[in-house]
């Protein structure tokens, strides 16, 4: 029972994660980005055109290129969406919630958008996007996956990116931890007047977060479609993950390393009232109040944060706050 | 060659600097704002063009069309103007005091729960003026909790009220849909379809044939209300001062907490009526959709409105036509409704843009060495 569930609470946290890593190091340059819901979005869907343009031009699909092409066109989708963000924010300091609330809406509309009307604007044959050439190529799996039985079923039979998401959280927390990159973005994002004074070139520092945190979100928009959804694109399939990924950089306590356990337990509590369905045969109103699970507990962890007030379990200090030089 | 340049470069004035306005005219403001709009307009309509391959020309005359162009549409697009300038204005008390509440769409759906829940309740229980009291004061009180529960955590604990609020979103449409499975007509069909559609109790009445005038009025007059409250009411004044700087707040001796509490209540209870309007006035059901993510675009209303009540027309009126007129482009070219959300954030993005203009001047390094003489 254990056994078979693990491996889809992981399936179902690594987007979490990738989003959640992603606006860590955003969040750690103090700009709470609200569009990471959208950013995903155009993550995913960036990749889906690559995808959907390489398997029309080609009928024998190389597994090298099928994988580049998706990655590539998802990590410039999700740049850009950064880029919009950082110049509204940074260098026209406009406020960073209407701004992210807005890049939510304008990303989720893309995402929709072209994932209604690709088969249209193009002028295909198709009648949906089924893109499982592709997502055969990514969800390969290591060859001896199979035959190590239990331990191969829970370390690996998960495809590449979701080893890539646990190992960019991984030098995410490093970065931010030991290195001196790592110690100015914080600067930064505590107190950029001092930062500043220091020397840290501020607003590069903001832009290259909040672009590099935008990438890594958009990679968790692609590992669902290509891997989770099996290159089946659907209209609001993605849901609410890219709020819940908002809601795991609390409960991970701005610590990326963290992020990694808290995406398996929120992949597990997303899945809570399924699993609950399974052996305990309850109906759907039941169902419906265990689906509350994942914010429950993200609340329950921000209250407990708060209460306690230690410095090393609290948001950046200048989370949110506008940076003008002139203003101090 | 960077090193050489570099010792010249410093005593170098920089191309340009950027000086903060001490103010501008209201109607140069206004110039820049209209001009971001235009700017805004008319790169979409490239998109557009890009996408459809028609005139835009014609494109916005079907933008036109869709948004008023039978009286049918005109009336949907007060209706669809008027709750959302409603949950705007709920939420402008709450943003004018620096609580981030982006749990609007939660709030309103409780409110629409307690107004569902009165009205297969109690529909044949009470008469009609008497059910819909008890309606509007129970949606109020679901909207007040709703909105007071992450309020006392940040009066008390500074929990971050932005995430807090967001989540009790969540909370909100997972309760909704758990109740909305218990009442679906038929059982099971996880629907709940047209509530007391035989005996009309507790719907809203119509005004000289008019099934919105009574909402559109309503929240007319609450955006009255809200304007004098909150220029020309101490609380009012409270909120300005709370949420231009708590230190001063608690230094003039304004209890910061209860100032906190009580427009959250305020924040709330407005939207707990957005959510009354919604369902006894115009939808009469009750679905996790029945906000239709006006929490959050009312964020972007209240915040272009500069958290002016009369403005706030003005800028719903904006995204409404925009929304109305985006989804007629898509149904005629047979493109995704989703457009209409493509064209809403490139204007939002401008407007958000050009507020740095109104508030910022770049002066070039001539024109500063000038100001020097």
């Amino acid at each position: 029972m254990i056994v078979e569930f693990i491996p889809r609470a992981v399936v179902q946290g690594i987007p979490l994660l990738f989003g959640s890593t992603g606006e860590i190091i955003t969040e750690k340059s103090g700009h709470l980005n609200l569009g990471i819901p959208g950013i995903m979005y155009v993550g995913a869907i960036s990749g889906v055109i690559g995808a959907f343009f390489y398997e029309q031009s080609t009928p024998n699909v190389q597994p090298f290129l099928a994988v580049l092409i998706p990655l590539l066109c998802s990590v410039l989708g999700s740049f850009l969406m950064g880029l919009i963000y950082s110049f509204l924010t940074v260098t026209l300091r406009a406020n960073q919630n209407v701004t992210g609330l807005a890049l939510t809406t304008f990303g989720v509309g893309i995402g929709n958008f072209f994932g209604g009307s690709l088969i249209k604007l193009t002028n295909s044959e198709v009648p949906s996007i089924v893109l499982s050439a592709t997502s055969r190529c990514f969800k390969q799996t290591l060859p001896f996956a199979d035959k190590l039985g239990v331990f191969g079923e829970l370390f690996f039979s998960y495809s590449f990116l979701a080893y890539a998401a646990i190992l960019i959280a991984f030098i995410a927390a490093y970065i931010l931890k030991k290195t001196r990159v790592g110690l100015n973005l914080r600067a930064v994002g505590e107190n950029p007047a001092t930062a500043d004074a220091a020397g840290i070139n501020v607003g590069r520092y903001k832009y290259a977060a909040t672009c590099i945190g935008s990438v890594i979100a958009g990679l968790g928009g692609l590992y669902y479609i290509m891997d989770y959804a099996c290159g089946v694109w659907s209209n609001d399939g993605f849901g609410d993950r890219g709020w819940l990924a908002i809601a795991l950089v609390i409960f991970a306590i701005w610590k990326p390393d963290f992020g990694i356990i808290g995406s398996f337990l929120f992949g597990a509590l997303y899945l809570l009232y399924n699993i609950v369905y399974t052996y305990m045969k309850i109906g759907f109103i039941e169902q419906e109040i265990f689906k509350m699970a994942p914010y429950v507990v993200t609340i329950l962890v921000l209250i407990a944060i708060s209460m306690r007030r230690k410095r090393e379990f609290q948001p950046p200090a200048a989370l949110g706050l506008p940076y003008f030089r002139e203003e101090r | 060659m960077s090193k050489k340049n570099k010792p010249e470069k410093s005593t170098q004035e920089p191309l340009f600097h950027i000086v903060k306005r001490s103010g501008l005219v209201w109607w140069k403001s206004w110039l820049i704002r209209l001009a971001a709009i235009v700017l805004a307009l008319i790169f979409s309509g490239i998109v557009a063009f890009l996408l459809t391959k028609e005139n835009p020309i014609s494109l916005y005359a079907t933008m036109i069309d869709g948004a008023l162009g039978t009286k049918r549409r005109v009336w949907s697009l007060l209706q669809n103007l008027a709750m959302l300038l409603c949950v705007s204005l709920a939420i402008t008390p709450a943003f004018k005091m620096r609580f981030w509440n982006i749990g609007a769409e939660g709030q309103v759906l409780i409110g629409g729960l307690a107004t569902t829940a009165c009205m297969i309740l109690f529909g044949n229980k009470l008469s009609s003026p008497v059910l819909i009291l008890v309606m509007i004061v129970t949606s109020i009180l679901a909207g007040a909790i709703w909105a007071i529960i992450p309020a006392y955590f940040k009066a008390k604990w500074q929990t971050n009220e932005t995430l807090f609020t967001l989540m009790m979103n969540y909370i909100a449409i997972q309760t909704v849909s758990c109740f909305v499975y218990k009442w679906s007509v038929p059982k099971g069909s996880g629907k709940i379809g047209e509530i007391n559609g035989a005996t009309q109790a507790g719907w809203l009445p119509s005004i000289g044939g008019n099934k919105y005038l009574l909402n559109i009025l309503i929240v007319l007059a609450l955006t009255i209300a809200l304007y004098i409250y909150l220029k020309y009411s101490k609380h009012g004044y409270e909120i300005s001062v709370v949420g231009e700087s708590e230190k001063t707040a608690n230094y003039i001796g304004i209890n910061v907490k209860k100032v906190i509490i009580r427009t959250m209540f305020l924040s709330g209870a407005l939207c707990g009526i957005a959510g009354f309007l919604l369902v006894a006035g115009a939808d009469h059901t009750l679905t996790t959709d029945t906000a239709a993510g006006r929490g959050f675009t009312a964020i972007m209303v209240s915040w272009l409105a500069k958290f002016n009540p009369v403005y706030m027309i003005f800028a719903s009126l904006l995204l409404v036509f925009l929304e109305k007129g985006a989804i007629e482009i898509s149904t005629v070219f047979g493109l995704n409704k989703a457009f209409s959300e493509i064209i809403t954030g490139i204007i939002i993005f401008f407007i958000i843009g050009s507020e740095f203009f109104i508030n910022y001047s770049i002066q070039f390094r001539e024109s500063a060495k000038e100001e020097q003489k």
